[in-house]
């Protein structure tokens, strides 16, 4: 976590053999990036409680809570909120007014255009968890945006845990909808025995190479446009020039733009691909079982 | 940035599986359950809306139906209303002519009686008088030249008929 990383490295020396200023930190900057044990507040920053260790099974945990921690837990409590009020509402009137009406308009969204559309009406019992999955990585991406925020979903060990879980909601839906026989008869690929010792660790691999990219392209796409911003931000401590400042500012803003944007349409990509992912799955026992061909 | 920290992950999967579960047994069940409810009554007042336009136009042709059964029965009960009058004029005026033609004839023939009845006591008082003048001759004892002229004379005092 401390060593600067390779952009940083060069806008560093940059900064320094430019000649322009007196050489600032750039690596604090993007320090703002990184996971961190203390949150900023404005002002300053406060210091997070810290934990030793736990070691469970022979593997070593740091469970401390960190910025992004903190941002994932407000993540859910505001989520939490904004949900459970709206649901709340409908005990009143059918129809939603305000930030509930937002709120309806993406949950049908979620459901008509996402979860029916990839894995059909028996997809409807997963609507639940693409909700959660979408609002809670948008307003993760969302409150990076906010001053003092930080973008848990910029970090690949939050990605990562979210394409686990990504990863047991596709086995688990598959295994349901075909039964764990024709889940398992899958892994052979559907070629003669002989072959299976190279086919199932290939389909096995296969397995894992879509939530690892889930986890990657969340994890970089919400980076990219905050190294992007970092950097438009350093040009002007570089150069010191208003010309460069104004510059800097316009195209800033026209990134945070841009960044709102993405974060509305990686939260889509995201659950889109997790239901994609899983209605390919359990669409897949239904053909097979009966005529015995594998369509890949 | 790009080490990975295994704390965050499990901090990541714990948050997540603890939010889910929360989230979908109070938002998003009862909101998706609340928003099939809503479409389910909306679709049902549609349906609902249809079968009533459908009634109503049912019911619109019907009156039509009727209304035209009804001009027609109009129609044709005043065709035969004006046939049964024209009928019952004719008869009426055949059955007036018949009597004034009746009456008519009646009043001739009571005219004749009565002009008979009146010849009848024409004669009689012509008689009568006769028979007066005859007294009134033999009264004044006149002669038969006088007694003609007079008897004559009270005859001709009436006209010939």
């Amino acid at each position: 976590m401390n060593e600067p990383n390779s952009a940083a490295d060069t806008l560093q020396t940059a900064a320094h053999g430019g000649g322009h200023g007196e050489g600032f930190d750039f690596a604090h900057l993007l320090d703002h990036m990184k996971d961190g044990r203390y949150v900023e507040v404005p002002g300053g920053h406060v210091d997070l409680p810290q934990f030793p260790p736990v070691t469970i099974g022979g593997i070593t945990l740091d469970l401390s809570p960190t910025k992004h921690v903190v941002f994932l837990l407000l993540a859910a409590i505001l989520l939490t909120v904004w949900a459970v009020r709206a649901a709340r509402a409908y005990r009143k009137h059918p129809v939603q007014r305000g930030m509930g009406n937002v709120l309806e308009l993406m949950v049908l969204f979620i459901r008509d255009e996402v979860a029916i559309p990839n894995m059909g009406p028996s997809g409807l019992r997963y609507v639940p968890y693409l909700l959660t999955t979408f609002f809670f990585i948008l307003i993760m991406n969302l409150l990076g945006l906010v001053p003092f925020g930080a973008t848990a979903t910029g970090n690949i060990a939050v990605t990562a845990g979210l394409a686990v879980i990504a990863f047991i909601m596709i086995q688990l839906s598959a295994i349901r909808a075909q039964g764990l026989g024709h889940y398992l008869a899958h892994l052979t690929g559907g070629v003669h025995w002989a072959l299976w010792p190279i086919m199932v660790p290939i389909e096995i691999l296969g397995l894992f190479t879509k939530p690892f990219a889930l986890c990657i392209r969340l994890f970089a796409n919400m980076t990219g446009g905050h190294i992007v911003i970092v950097s438009l931000i350093g040009l002007i401590l570089l150069f010191r020039s208003l010309w460069v400042g104004g510059l800097s500012v316009g195209f800033t803003v026209t990134i945070m733009l841009l960044e709102i944007m993405v974060a509305f349409i990686q939260a889509y990509v995201f659950t889109m691909l997790t239901s994609l992912f899983m209605g390919l799955g359990m669409q897949a026992g239904h053909g097979e079982a009966h005529d015995g061909e594998h369509a890949h | 940035m790009f080490d990975i920290n295994p704390g965050l992950i499990v901090w990541t999967i714990v948050v997540f599986v603890v939010l889910a579960a929360l989230l979908g047994k109070f938002a998003w069940r009862p909101m998706l359950k609340a928003l099939q409810d809503r479409e389910d009554s909306i679709r049902a007042a549609l349906e609902q809306a249809d079968r009533a336009r459908a009634e109503a136009a049912d019911m619109i042709r019907q009156n039509q139906q009727n209304m035209a059964k009804a001009e027609e029965e109009y129609q044709k009960m005043m065709r035969e209303a004006r046939a049964m009058a024209d009928q019952v004029k004719e008869e009426i005026v055949a059955k007036a002519q018949q009597q004034a033609k009746h009456d008519l004839e009646k009043a001739h023939e009571e005219i004749q009686r009565d002009v008979v009845a009146a010849r009848q006591q024409l004669r009689a008082e012509v008689a009568d008088l006769a028979i007066r003048a005859a007294e009134k001759i033999l009264d004044e004892s006149l002669d038969a030249a006088k007694q003609k002229k007079i008897v004559d004379g009270v005859i001709n005092q009436f006209p010939k008929n």
